[in-house]
């Protein structure tokens, strides 16, 4: 019955297994760095993988655009779990990367709701969070050779 | 002229995104770009009429 079938999996078989397994961690740790990474900074992801036009244009445009977010006015959002939406906005502030923890430890991003051009700031900054974390996906699919 | 750059912005980041041809990229982020320009005039004047 069961104990009569053969171990097709001998000792180089197990051996096999070991370093497959070591190599899909590996992958994987790679994986979560290359996400990390394309967060931060956006377009690393992209140059990362030898993709460096589509890389530079995101390194150019979505810092920028976050930068114009703050001229405008805009504010970064502060993580206020009693205003939903104010929460959310925070996350898609925070999708940018680095270029937030600049913005917040030299003080910019206050807001100022008076001006005409604050909710256009807003939106700016909103809108370059959240297209860097499309980048961020679109780097992991890359990576995953589904592009 | 802010609601232009941020078009463009975004069309340029879109397009890169979903194409890999340059050509491809450039008529799919024209054509996005004059989507957003054209809805938010046709917009701007539908909301026209009502009062703030």
């Amino acid at each position: 019955m069961g104990d009569s079938v053969p171990d097709t999996r001998g000792g180089s078989g197990k051996l096999t297994a070991v370093r497959a397994t070591a190599a899909e961690e590996t992958q994987s740790g790679t994986l979560v760095l290359l996400c990390l990474a394309s967060w931060a900074i956006p377009g690393a992801g992209h140059l990362w993988l030898g993709r460096r036009t589509k890389g530079l244009i995101f390194l150019v445009a979505l810092p920028l655009m976050f930068a114009l977010g703050l001229a405008l006015q805009g504010r970064l959002f502060p993580f206020d779990l009693n205003e939903p939406l104010v929460g959310l906005a925070a996350i898609a502030d925070l999708g940018i990367g680095i270029p937030y923890f600049i913005a917040s430890t030299l003080g910019y991003g206050g807001g100022e709701v008076r001006a005409v051009t604050y909710e256009y700031g807003n939106a700016y900054l909103i809108v370059a969070g959240l297209l860097n974390l499309l980048v961020v996906i679109d780097a992991f699919d890359v990576a995953m050779g589904r592009k | 002229m802010l609601l232009v750059i941020f078009a463009f912005f975004v069309s340029l980041v879109f397009a890169v995104i979903a194409k890999d041809d340059l050509r491809e990229q450039v008529r799919f982020g024209g054509m996005m770009f004059g989507g957003f320009l054209a809805s938010a005039l046709v917009l701007g004047w539908l909301m026209y009429p009502f009062p703030l």
